[in-house]
């Protein structure tokens, strides 16, 4: 740090600002209210800022500050970064980044564009997203579509170094952030629909160079995993672990993706996240439990090696990824403080763990739709100890191939996909962004080609039956007790990550574009405000020049930008069904654009 | 027997073009589905259809494509008088196995970029649209080729070439018969119940498709 005052100093052009804290780590950055370093906050992925000069009381006279077009059309996932007093704004691809000035209402100070080949675009799973930027020490971390990790001095956009993670013409591409951790920026990768054997890559954040990879399956070694000393719900996961689990050498294209989020404890020093489906969607092609797709996986931050891990879909057959942000707290657990890790599964359970040890401590179906399984078994002695209890006429293995699987809640976006939930530390409740939609699901044979997909299964989604219609809920939860404590209606799936505040007010996007803020305590709606487009970004905040702001990304897309685009099919159809099935086209258009909130003086 | 779908042991002349173009069949990066970024379309030397472009009843009573007799063979394809695959629904509903079968694949394939039952997606083209406009040839060309349309201030769209992908390949007709059905009305967004049953002559078709004899 000093080095650079000196030398804007020496130069005569101190144009912004420097903050104090740059070059001091990320660490002070996230204790820092007023900045936004990483995608999710903090390393515990909680989305809870300690800001609360907007508040239950005055946010509905919120107003829009200023705004931002990114000049790209596709869906905007993730959110912008608040580094003293310059702004980050990442777009899909291209994967632009833009460097906004913000003593000078938003003047771009620079911009990097990288040049990647557009056939990354259809490799891409569900839309060109891209789930944001990360800084630590001077340096902006963008990991792009084609998998090219870039570090750039934050300052001037100059490249420092890139490394290529893996090969878009074997179907490897990106959407996810990374986390940068002490020396060491940790970079995952999707690819699961087309037969990847997906990992989980740290780099040496100076100069780049591949530090440790462990694979979701493979042979111990690839794992990263010490068979006596990793653990899975408490007892070693022996020798071979993964191998065992599938036939012949089909783990080499299992899938296990790693698109999802990161978080760090520094007590710890472990890193969480989860893997995604195996490869094929259809079940029947890859028998056995396919060990460690759909996992909680606990590793060691410095050396990759695993500390436990917990496979919550056993030999998936309904696509429930399980790549969904693991948040780390400290709360009371049972009358004794617990370090626990929460976490929203596609599969529709919300699980709380002791993050430490990897013990299960609750599951509950956090969407009272959710039919695929009665429960997850918790008896510790059972043989089935910590695994759904399927339900055999939603089981697609168990109708086989061929046979159409009807009425499965959650469909496969799940009850929840990568939109992230926030944690107020102040009501102790988790706020979580939901989807309420089934699927008709019918796995068929499909033929491996290296580059090509490889689903193998025809699915129809459609609103949960039998409920308000609608597509989508924000609820609140309660972790310890596994239980919803209050649950707002949406018309579509939520699928921006919400906000929660010192303010006691909680924040999240809806597809139709609003930008909404709700009573952290009651769920009672404080203010809403209609964005250009259709919002799939988080929401963020940042306090500048002594005024807190709200900062959201437009641009509607994703995988909500499929299904919904079109309107899903009425299950009711000809029956007179009225209500929530209408076309998300007729609410709302392609955009982005930021837009940043304040209360006006 | 008429060969319609794409054996490895019988290659087509999509194939074998193709095969002439190694760069670009190198760089066909798939997608998850076949997302066709196809345009309302040219309108180059197509033929006049005889027949009305949308659904219609045949002589029999069955709906086809205009309303025009159709010639089933052992696979369970019917074929319009030009030679283009055509959907094919009895008067008591019954829908024929090639539409079905594409039902199918399209929401394995195709339905990722392209939305459910054809209507599209925030960065894909609603196929039961183009299809109002594409040919028999004009479609083949671009699954088995792709498509690309980038440019500044645009919804990015490529499509990838599909000609190397034998789970999109096999299925050629059945894909095309169902869009077709979309486009012209014939079927709505439900899923087909009535349908005939797969012959022995499509399976092993198939299966020499897959070069899994």
């Amino acid at each position: 740090m000093r080095k650079l005052a000196c030398a804007a100093l020496l130069m005569g052009v101190a144009v912004y600002a420097w903050p104090a804290a740059a070059n001091d780590g990320l660490t002070k950055i996230i204790k820092d209210p007023k900045q936004w370093g990483i995608q999710t906050g903090d390393y515990a992925n909680t989305r809870y800022s300690k800001l609360d000069q907007i508040n239950a009381g005055n946010v509905g006279k919120l107003q829009v500050a200023w705004s931002f077009s990114t000049g790209v059309l596709r869906g905007h996932e993730g959110g912008p970064l608040i580094i003293g007093d310059v702004m980050y704004v990442h777009t899909p691809f291209p994967n632009i980044v833009y460097a906004l000035d913000l003593n000078n209402d938003g003047r771009i100070l620079w911009k990097y564009e990288p040049k990647q080949d557009p056939n990354v675009i259809p490799v891409m799973c569900c839309d060109t997203v891209n789930r944001g930027l990360a800084f630590s020490d001077g340096l902006i971390y963008l990991h792009q579509a084609d998998t090219t990790l870039v570090a750039l001095d934050a300052k001037t956009g100059e490249k420092k170094w890139s490394v290529v993670n893996g090969d878009p013409k074997k179907g490897e591409t990106n959407t996810a952030t990374v986390l940068p951790v002490k020396d060491k920026v940790i970079v995952g990768i999707s690819g699961g629909e087309f037969g990847v054997r997906c990992h989980v890559t740290a780099y040496d954040s100076k100069t780049g160079k591949q530090v440790w990879r462990g694979y979701s399956m493979g042979p111990d070694s690839d794992l990263l995993v010490d068979p006596e000393k990793t653990t899975a719900l408490g007892k070693p996961i022996g020798k071979d672990s993964s191998l065992k689990t599938w036939e012949g050498d089909q783990w080499k294209i299992g899938g296990g993706c790693t698109w999802g989020w990161y978080s760090y404890d520094p007590e710890t020093n472990l890193v969480y996240y989860g893997s995604g489906n195996p490869s094929t969607w259809n079940p029947k092609q890859r028998p056995g439990d396919n060990k460690w797709s759909m996992t909680v996986w606990a590793r060691d931050a410095d050396t990759g090696v695993a500390k436990w891990v917990y496979q919550m879909t056993p030999h998936d057959e309904w696509d429930y990824d399980g790549v969904n942000e693991m948040i780390l707290t400290d709360q009371q657990f049972n009358g004794a403080p617990r370090k626990l890790l929460t976490h929203f599964d596609r599969n529709g359970f919300g699980y709380t763990l002791d993050r430490v040890s990897g013990e299960l401590l609750v599951a509950e179906k956090y969407d009272p739709s959710v039919n695929w399984a009665t429960k997850v078994d918790m008896d510790k002695n059972s043989p089935t100890f910590g695994r759904p209890l399927v339900v055999a006429k939603y089981s697609t293995e168990q109708n086989g191939e061929d046979v159409n699987s009807k009425g499965i809640c959650p469909a496969a976006l799940g009850t929840k996909d990568q939109q992230p939930a926030a944690f107020s530390p102040k009501t102790n409740l988790f706020y979580v962004p939901t989807n309420h939609v089934c699927m008709d699901y019918e796995p068929f044979r499909v033929s491996y080609t290296a580059g090509q997909p490889y689903v193998g299964a025809t699915l129809s989604m459609f609103p949960a039956p039998n409920s308000h219609g609608g597509m989508g809920n924000f609820i609140a939860w309660d972790n310890t007790k596994g239980k919803i404590v209050w649950s707002l209606k949406e018309p579509f799936s939520v699928w921006s990550g919400a906000l929660a505040t010192a303010g006691d007010v909680v924040f999240y996007g809806t597809l139709e574009g609003y930008l909404k803020a709700v009573d952290a305590k009651t769920g009672k709606e404080l203010y809403k405000f209609k964005t250009p487009s259709g919002i799939i970004g988080n929401v963020t905040t940042y306090e500048h020049g002594g005024k807190q702001y709200i900062a959201i990304l437009s641009g509607v897309g994703g995988w909500a930008g499929i299904g919904l685009a079109a309107g899903l099919t009425d299950p009711n159809a000809g029956l007179g069904a009225v209500g929530g099935y209408a076309a998300l086209s007729n609410y709302t258009n392609l955009g982005g654009q930021l837009t940043v909130f304040a209360i006006p003086n | 027997m008429t060969i319609s779908v794409f054996g490895r042991s019988n290659p087509s002349p999509a194939r074998a073009r193709l095969a002439g173009s190694a760069p670009s069949a190198l760089l066909a990066i798939a997608p998850l589905v076949i997302c066709l970024a196809l345009s309302p379309v040219a309108a180059q030397a197509q033929e006049q259809p005889a027949a009305p472009n949308t659904v219609g009843t045949a002589p029999d009573g069955s709906k086809t494509h205009g309303g025009q007799e159709a010639t089933k063979d052992d696979l369970g394809k019917y074929t319009l008088p030009d030679g283009s695959p055509t959907y094919h629904i009895t008067s008591d509903g019954t829908l024929d196995w090639y539409a079905y079968s594409g039902y199918r694949r399209y929401h394995a394939e195709c339905h990722v970029c392209h939305g459910p039952d054809g209507m599209g997606s925030t960065y894909a083209p609603a196929l039961a649209n183009s299809l109002k406009n594409l040919t028999y040839e004009q479609f083949t060309e671009i699954v088995v080729n792709g498509k690309k349309t980038v440019g500044v201030g645009t919804a990015d769209q490529v499509m990838p070439a599909f000609g190397e992908n034998l789970n999109v390949m096999c299925y050629l007709d059945d894909l095309y018969v169902y869009l077709k059905a979309r486009a012209d009305g014939a079927m709505d967004r439900t899923r087909p119940s009535k349908r005939e049953d797969k012959t022995k002559a499509y399976g092993d078709n198939e299966n020499q498709c897959f070069g899994r004899n």
